[in-house]
């Protein structure tokens, strides 16, 4: 019984861990800054982490394997344990452990303990249940006034623009993010009723939406191209149909996407969404 | 056993009618079996959950007429539809965290072997212990009645997962389906809960603090006794916050306060305070919510997994017949975690909106409690070591939660770490995560305590062959429902999704999927032959003596099953440690703890020989 416990250990084991060696299904393709080291930090948790794991199953295996109860020794070893060794294992698992933890702040601090660089592109996000709603400044790079009281789902109005502000008017507000490559992004997040969370897995990226806040993230996306954009935090009967895209896109288009008026942005946006392809599934 | 000579004798009998000796009963044994019986059926409802679930994933848009006749509001044509499949979710982990995990292993096996283990005739408080679980009692008829509560809603329960973020939960009817008055009863349903478990709490403590036997040690008690105590502290200090919390959140729904809503929101086409379907609501916080909720939230992964813990460093000992490996390492772990678990709440909400550097923060403390896990880990190895292992069903039990609490626990490290927490939260690789370690791992612990104690428990053994099929089938199964849901995670499939079938990127997981609902549905099919041995052991199984495993405790000194006032009347005296296994030099490879005499070692958990 022992032995047959402990091959099923190793089977399962090699099994998991080669479920994770061949990378049949690993992450998507990283499209931003921070997302090389971000990798990087998993990787060698990952290897840490199968480390440990299969030194304490194959250990727990050869236990069961070598001490059965078996006629060749009369009784089992009478000990009460090891200071030392209770020293010596407290010792290593907290130094990498607590290693770990403290690497593990790098990527993190690069993008929270800091403002968004001068010059960042400013782009909004306001989410309500099972939409998205993202609000470009426009040519003269700043918002027009918003607010909660002027919001009205029936005239197309999402955010709650305020028309009579003269900043507002060459605001735009699309459903789906775009944002230029190379060029960090300031994004200010927002939501109208519920908690929803900006994800895109392709991004590295993910932050909560918290109705009644203004949460400021800032990142850099790399490679242009068309994301999936989806919400990953429970908001409601839909939740899983509140996608969107992201399209990452040469600065230059970029730029001139934004200098268009309203009309003319979402017709560009349109074009833009059919002229770039989603990457392909599994890379 | 060993009687002092001037201890009078004074039996306690049990009460003669059916309803004092049953229903409301105040023995700990009694009230024990009530607990385990109240998991047995809520895991029931918490697994076919999971089996509609399963279902919903892998091929959706089937018809499954049944569900028409029992849901139909959340099946129409037997086509589960997104509500039914999120309110399964939200019911589903409230089962099972509150009602399976925190019942069987605490208030079960706790309520009726901490006070045998302990030496005493009873919990300090009878009256306050039958009156715990009456009330969870009571919290789990109204959480099952939010289940079936569809009305004028086209669902058939509260929609907010187990943790019920607000202002979605806070919002009322405005915010969609589910947020109704199922979503009332739950709330309801968990603030009963807290009661319930703050009065086993009291008991608990006062009970292995103030009823030890003579000679029963703090060093002395068995591993399983430090568990419980822990455990309930944990909940002593825990569930007032969530109760408080869910009060806040009641209020929030039928009082129109704001505790978690903030102004200026704008719900289903409607401005706050515009509408009388959506009163004014001004200067709440959602986050609050989630430290309330959180800073009971941790705690409980700990009470649900620490008396697992317990019952497998027992039952390891009692079958590897060895001493438990470090002791004093083993209750001090018990103690870090019990601690640390009170620090590290904010890492479920690394990506709330909190401080980053309060992140930080709860980042390093979250990775430092692997260290006592780890400790946990190493000992339990170390009591395996060198021992003469019996292979019982118990014992395979407890070696699968050695192995699923490393396979669960370890990845801890990887979703500890805030930037790896931008990939990874709310995706599959933390629900694979907590699944394992926090789900499965203490079920194998309850598992292993069952066949441990079945015979103390009913005078006679489980099925042993049926019992071995029973851990094969599920040790493999849960392996291959949970690890792929970490490769899951790491392609990005988010977490309450009621269908992948939207998103391209999710495509390439199918096969995965469909193994999983597979594996599933094979795993939760086996656990009818726990039910089945169950019952058949309760009439046809082997009679079992007063000692069956040959064990050293007291529970094992007295007789089978227990009499009403546990020791007949002569509480024992307690000589030695818990776990005197292989002694050198005494006429059995086992010495009871009420064995008297110092011909061999004290064995009172200090490490080596001592005399």
């Amino acid at each position: 019984m022992g032995r047959v416990l402990a091959v099923i250990i190793w089977i399962l084991t090699l099994g998991s861990v080669a479920l994770f060696t061949t990378r049949k299904w690993w992450f998507p393709t990283a499209i931003s800054e921070h997302a090389a080291a971000l990798d990087r930090q998993f990787l060698i948790t990952i290897i840490v982490v199968g480390i440990a794991f299969t030194a304490a199953q194959i250990g727990l295996g050869y236990t069961l394997w070598r001490y059965r109860d078996d006629a060749s020794r009369p009784r089992a070893t009478y000990t009460h344990g090891s200071s030392r060794l209770e020293v010596i294992w407290t010792i290593i698992t907290a130094v990498v452990f607590i290693g770990l933890a403290v690497m593990g702040q790098s990527v993190w601090a690069s993008l929270h303990f800091n403002q968004a660089p001068a010059g960042a592109y400013q782009v909004e996000a306001v989410a309500q249940q099972f939409q998205w709603n993202f609000h470009y400044a426009g040519k003269d790079g700043v918002f027009g006034r918003t607010d909660p009281k002027l919001i009205d789902d029936s005239t197309l109005n999402f955010v709650g623009l305020d028309e009579a502000d003269p900043n507002a008017r060459d605001d735009a507000v699309t459903t789906a993010l775009a944002i230029p490559a190379g060029r960090p992004v300031e994004m200010i997040l927002r939501s109208k009723d519920v908690i929803h969370n900006f994800w895109v897995p392709q991004l590295r990226f993910k932050q909560d939406l918290v109705p009644g806040m203004a949460i400021r993230v800032h990142f850099t996306a790399n490679t242009p191209g068309k994301y999936e954009l989806a919400c990953a935090e429970l908001c409601g009967q839909l939740h899983f149909k509140m996608r969107s895209y992201m399209l990452v896109l040469p600065e230059a288009e970029h730029r001139v996407l934004i200098a268009l008026t309203q009309e003319q942005f979402q017709t560009r946006m349109g074009e833009l969404l059919a002229k770039y392809q989603l990457p392909v599934s599994g890379e | 056993m060993a009687v002092e000579a001037h201890e009078s004798v004074h039996r306690h009998e049990p009460p003669k009618g059916f309803i004092r000796k049953y229903i409301f009963s105040l023995d700990h044994k009694v009230i024990g079996i009530q607990y385990i019986l109240l998991a047995l059926i809520a895991v029931v409802v918490g697994m076919a959950m999971s089996l509609l679930m399963r279902l919903n994933l892998s091929w959706p848009g089937t018809s499954w007429p049944v569900l028409e006749t029992l849901f139909p509001g959340g099946a129409p044509g037997g086509v589960m539809n997104p509500e039914f499949y999120l309110s399964l979710v939200t019911m589903h982990g409230t089962m099972m965290v509150f009602f399976v995990l925190t019942t069987a292993p605490q208030g079960g096996f706790g309520n009726y072997f901490l006070p045998i283990q302990i030496g005493a005739e009873d919990m300090a408080f009878p009256f306050l212990n039958m009156m715990s679980f009456w009330v969870t009692f009571v919290g789990f008829v109204v959480l099952l009645s939010a289940i079936f509560f569809s009305g004028a809603e086209s669902t058939i329960g509260p929609i907010g997962g187990w943790t019920g973020y607000a202002p979605l939960s806070a919002l009322g009817q405005i915010a969609g389906p589910g947020q109704g008055m199922g979503m009332n009863l739950w709330v309801i349903s968990i603030a009963i809960f807290c009661v319930g478990s703050l009065l086993g709490a009291l008991n608990f403590i006062t009970t292995l603090l103030n009823m030890r036997t003579r000679g029963m040690s703090l060093m002395r008690m068995p591993l399983t006794c430090w568990a419980w105590f822990t455990t309930a502290v944990l909940a002593l200090l825990s569930f007032p916050v969530l109760l408080g919390g869910g009060i806040l959140l009641l209020l929030d729904r039928v009082a129109h306060t704001s505790f978690f809503i903030p102004a200026g929101l704008y719900v289903s086409g409607v401005l706050s305070g515009t509408q009388e379907s959506f009163p004014l609501h001004t200067g709440g916080s959602p986050i609050l919510w989630q430290h309330l909720f959180w800073f009971f939230g941790h705690p409980e992964v700990y009470i649900a997994i620490l008396p697992g813990m317990g019952a497998t460093s027992h039952i390891l000992s009692t079958f590897a017949r060895k001493p438990v490996f470090g002791y004093r390492a083993m209750v001090f772990a018990i103690f870090a975690i019990g601690l640390l678990g009170f620090f590290v709440w904010g890492h479920h909400m690394f990506i709330s909106g909190m401080s980053p550097y309060s992140a930080m923060t709860f980042s390093i403390l979250t990775l430092s409690i692997g260290v006592p896990s780890a400790v946990k880990t190493f000992n339990w190895l170390g009591t395996l070591w060198g021992g003469k292992i019996r292979f019982t069903t118990p014992m395979l039990f407890a070696l699968g939660f050695v192995s699923l609490f490393v396979a669960g626990g370890i990845t801890g490290l990887v979703l500890g770490q805030t930037s790896l927490d931008l990939p990874m939260h709310d995706t599959y690789f933390v629900l694979a995560h907590f699944h394992l370690v926090m789900g499965v791992a203490s079920i194998f612990g309850m598992f292993a305590a069952t066949y441990f104690w079945f015979p103390k428990m009913f005078g006679r053994f489980m099925n042993e062959p049926l019992g071995k099929i029973h851990f094969w089938i599920t040790f493999v199964g849960v392996y291959c429902i949970f690890v792929p849901m970490h490769t899951m995670g790491m392609v990005g499939m988010p977490r309450r999704f009621a269908q992948f079938t939207e998103y391209e990127f999710l495509k390439t997981l199918h096969p995965l999927v469909m193994f999983v609902s597979i594996a599933a549905i094979i795993t939760i099919l086996a656990q009818l032959l726990f039910y089945a041995n169950l019952v058949w052991s309760l009439f046809r199984g082997r009679r079992a003596e007063d000692n069956p495993w040959e064990a050293t405790t007291l529970e094992w000194t007295t007789a089978t099953p227990p009499p009403h006032d546990n020791f007949a009347g002569l509480l024992p005296t307690v000589y030695r440690g818990p776990y005197e296994f292989a002694v050198p030099g005494a006429p059995n490879d086992y010495v009871m703890q009420t064995e008297p005499g110092s011909e061999v070692t004290s064995g009172d958990g200090h490490e080596g020989h001592r005399h």
